[in-house]
């Protein structure tokens, strides 16, 4: 049997449990040291959703969403190339996003932020990378939006992505940022990352990317854990 | 060439509508949900839990997801079953709930046992940990994962059984901090 191991989380990229700026790890944070296993199939396997779970509109946020016209704000092409530790593209992988609006406000119910509504946008899609890793997004730019963590906090612009990778121990939830955003070297969740590491959340706007006419476009490439060791076998 | 991992940030309050549409009744798909085996399984058994924070309030805000094995031990490895996920935002009381069937071991003298993948605003890295049996106190004493665990902590991973109308029902809170506090893994 062939399986698919990994390298272990990199706690040199990833942020700590408990950030005390960040207000809410304070009481959800484990106050435990991980205790460290070795891999075995259960950590070296993972689910597979393909092509066949995504439907044609999943990926186009700007269109998703519609009832009786288009969603307002500032169009734009996401896409990224997500690959393993050692660049090996991840094929035929799921990548699941949310967002707010243009106006900074989410479609979920307990989202109290007084901005509007878009009637004809949902903020919510996914898709599968094709064989060189690449996934490929349309939607809205995001508004920033305040949160209570502390007096005028507000979010920046920001992607929310979900990555499932071929092992659940490739899985990952990130938020993807926006290049030159003020707002980033406030944001306590942003600033949770050590900061060798963060710049890895901020896409790149590029020109090839965009699409003439139509949408600016934004490149956010992603690493999932690799493959690392062989794990232990029945 | 070597990359560095891009780094993980929390899921944060709002995941429904975009991981969990369904669950939350928003107008969208979802790739999994609570039901790993559907109804028409005759040995199905429900998984029930909380999520406790420091101040042992159940939390509403959490996602859990779920992989695990068959029956007989096996993982898929080339469609989607054995994968859960829910978020606690649904139950009045902020339980999680997954009905499946109870995996076999997985080999390597492991004991029966499912992978818990949690996510929750205040989270910025997700946590992984593990569910074990109760009824399979000889399997849980030889399985190596356990041992890796002091011996006080190790009930933290095993869900408790209840027998009902409706077949097994095990629960299995996870503690954020404090006083059984729940294990969670690095690997
Ligand atoms: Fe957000």
């Amino acid at each position: 049997m062939t399986l698919q191991s990994t390298s272990r989380r990199d706690w040199g990229s990833h942020p700590p449990l408990l950030h005390p700026p960040y207000r809410s790890t304070s009481l959800r944070a484990p106050t435990r040291p991980l205790i460290p296993i070795a891999r075995s199939l259960s950590e070296s396997t993972g689910p597979v959703y393909g092509h066949e779970s995504v439907r044609p509109l999943d990926n186009d946020l700007t269109r998703n969403g519609r009832v009786n016209g288009e969603p307002l704000g500032e169009r734009i092409v996401v896409t990224g190339r997500v690959v393993d530790e050692d660049g090996r593209p991840i094929r035929n992988s799921l990548v699941e996003v949310w967002q707010a609006n243009a106006a900074g406000r989410y479609v979920h119910k307990v989202d109290q932020h007084d901005a509007p509504l878009d009637p004809n946008f949902f903020g919510g899609g996914r898709c599968v990378t094709d064989d060189e890793g690449i996934y490929r997004f349309y939607t809205i730019k995001p508004g920033a939006y305040p949160w209570g963590n502390h007096p005028n906090a507000w979010r920046p612009n920001h992607i929310h992505f979900s990555l499932l990778g071929p092992t659940i121990s490739s899985r990952l939830v990130t938020q993807m940022y926006f290049p030159g955003d003020p707002l980033l070297a406030l944001d306590p969740i942003y600033l949770g990352v050590p900061e060798s590491a963060r710049g890895r959340l901020v896409s790149k706007f590029s020109i090839d990317v965009t699409e003439p006419g139509f949408a600016l476009g934004y490149v956010f490439d992603i690493v999932l854990r690799g493959r690392g060791e062989t794990p232990f076998e029945r | 060439m070597t990359s560095n991992q891009t780094p993980s940030q929390t899921v944060g309050p709002y995941f429904a509508y975009g991981l969990t549409a369904e669950q939350y009744r928003y107008p969208n798909g979802q790739i999994a949900d609570g039901a790993i085996a559907n109804d028409k399984v005759a040995d199905r058994i429900r998984i029930v839990g909380r999520v406790l924070d420091g101040e042992g309030r159940p939390i509403p805000d959490a996602m859990v997801e779920i992989w695990q094995a068959d029956r007989l031990g096996r993982y898929n490895q080339s469609g989607a079953g054995g994968f859960g996920r829910q978020g606690t935002g649904t139950d009045p009381e902020s339980r999680f709930v997954f009905d499946t069937v109870k995996p076999g071991s997985v080999g390597g003298g492991q004991a029966p046992h499912l992978t818990v993948i949690l996510f929750m605003r205040g989270l910025l890295s997700h946590l992984f940990t593990r569910i074990y049996f109760a009824d399979e106190a000889e399997a849980n004493l030889a399985d190596p994962v356990l041992a890796a665990v002091p011996a006080e902590r190790r009930q933290t991973l095993v869900a408790r059984r209840e027998d009902t109308a409706n077949g097994p029902v095990y629960t299995f809170d996870i503690r954020m901090q404090g006083d059984g506090e729940t294990v969670f893994f690095d690997f």
